[in-house]
């Protein structure tokens, strides 16, 4: 099997992002420290075949993201990432 | 709706199988009643986690295969053999059987019934799931977008909702189904019967003066040859939606 066919996108980490954000996260814009290339959040590439996920950048391939669930605690590297920019929830008490 | 879709805390809840059905030999859908559901948009998807007797989790995601306009959630599930979930889901389960599912999940392969654009949906094998959950908010809300639907399926044993989707485009003229059978074509096969390629999206996909909304799903490597050819007809990059499955699909 290929690297290239488990390369998955952001829709498969959309539950393990709204489990730290608490909100939808797929739909939020990332820019790449690398390229300065900006993607939704959903069109990512994302390989979860590493101990976690790693999230790389479509233009580039540099990593945006690593996130590892583990023993009770999240580990979010984010160096990857210039920006995270997402729609601010307008009722917080939900 | 929308907004209890996409927002709070994911909590693990117990859905009900309220009914399974038989779609094709490895392909079942679970009709799911889950108390206090929210309510979904067409393309989300939810989280299933099973748990063994020794206390090992596995979770999968799941596409919903019904419109938002349903109360209950309906996931259709392609059985992998050497998988650690859709074996139990796809061929164990029961109705009466619970099952731990949190969702809905995703925002952003989400296709809304208002949205007045040209619709091409593009599915290879399982990635027709979420695809259906649109076509058929589209029916339910009685939607005014043009839908073409491109699905390729290996034979005709393999395509899911076929009786469904005949239905659905014989009554509205709006949805154009086009099926090319990839392995195997029964005799008399007036569909397509190869890999997708330049000429058949170029005959399926709308013109690209038309700016259509595109979604595309299914394993990895279909969806970039999806996508690749569609850019190469002149598609904007930006038009197009995809959710990749990986290797096998499911």
């Amino acid at each position: 099997m290929k690297q290239s066919d488990l390369k998955l996108d952001g829709n498969a980490i959309a539950g393990l992002l709204r489990e730290i954000f608490t909100m939808e996260m797929t739909t939020a814009q990332s820019t790449c420290a690398g390229c300065g290339k900006v993607h939704a959040v959903g069109r990512v590439d994302v390989y979860l075949n590493a101990p976690g996920a790693v999230v790389r950048c479509p233009a580039c391939e540099q990593v945006l993201m690593r996130i590892v669930h583990a023993r009770g605690r999240y580990w979010l590297d984010l160096t990857g990432t210039r920006c995270l920019e997402f729609e601010a929830p307008s009722d917080l008490s939900v | 709706m929308a907004r209890a879709a996409v927002l709070g805390r994911l909590t693990w809840q117990l859905g009900e199988v309220a009914e399974v059905i038989r779609e094709t030999s490895r392909v079942s859908s679970l009709v799911l009643d889950v108390p206090g559901w929210p309510g979904h948009l067409a393309g989300q998807h939810v989280d299933i986690r099973l748990t063994a007797e020794d206390g090992y989790q596995a979770q999968r995601s799941y596409s919903i295969a019904s419109p938002p306009e349903s109360p209950l959630v309906t996931l259709t599930v392609e059985r992998l053999e050497d998988g650690e979930v859709s074996p139990y889901l796809v061929g164990e389960v029961r109705a009466g059987d619970r099952v731990e599912v949190r969702g809905p999940i995703g925002g952003y392969f989400v296709w809304r019934a208002g949205e007045e654009r040209p619709l091409l949906l593009v599915a290879g094998g399982s990635g027709i799931v979420p695809l259906m959950a649109m076509i058929r908010h589209h029916a339910a809300a009685g939607a005014t977008a043009p839908v073409r639907l491109l699905y390729s399926s290996r034979s005709i044993e393999d395509v899911i909702y076929k009786d469904e989707l005949g239905r659905l485009s014989a009554a509205d003229k709006r949805l154009t189904v086009a099926h090319t059978l990839t392995r195997s074509q029964p005799p008399g096969w007036d569909g397509y019967g190869r890999r997708i390629d330049g000429e058949m999206v170029a005959e399926v996909a709308w013109p690209k003066k038309d700016t259509p909304a595109v979604f595309i799903c299914g394993p990895t490597a279909f969806v970039e040859t999806a996508s690749d050819l569609l850019v190469e007809l002149g598609y904007d990059a930006a038009w197009i939606r995809t959710e990749r499955f990986g290797a096998t699909g499911g």
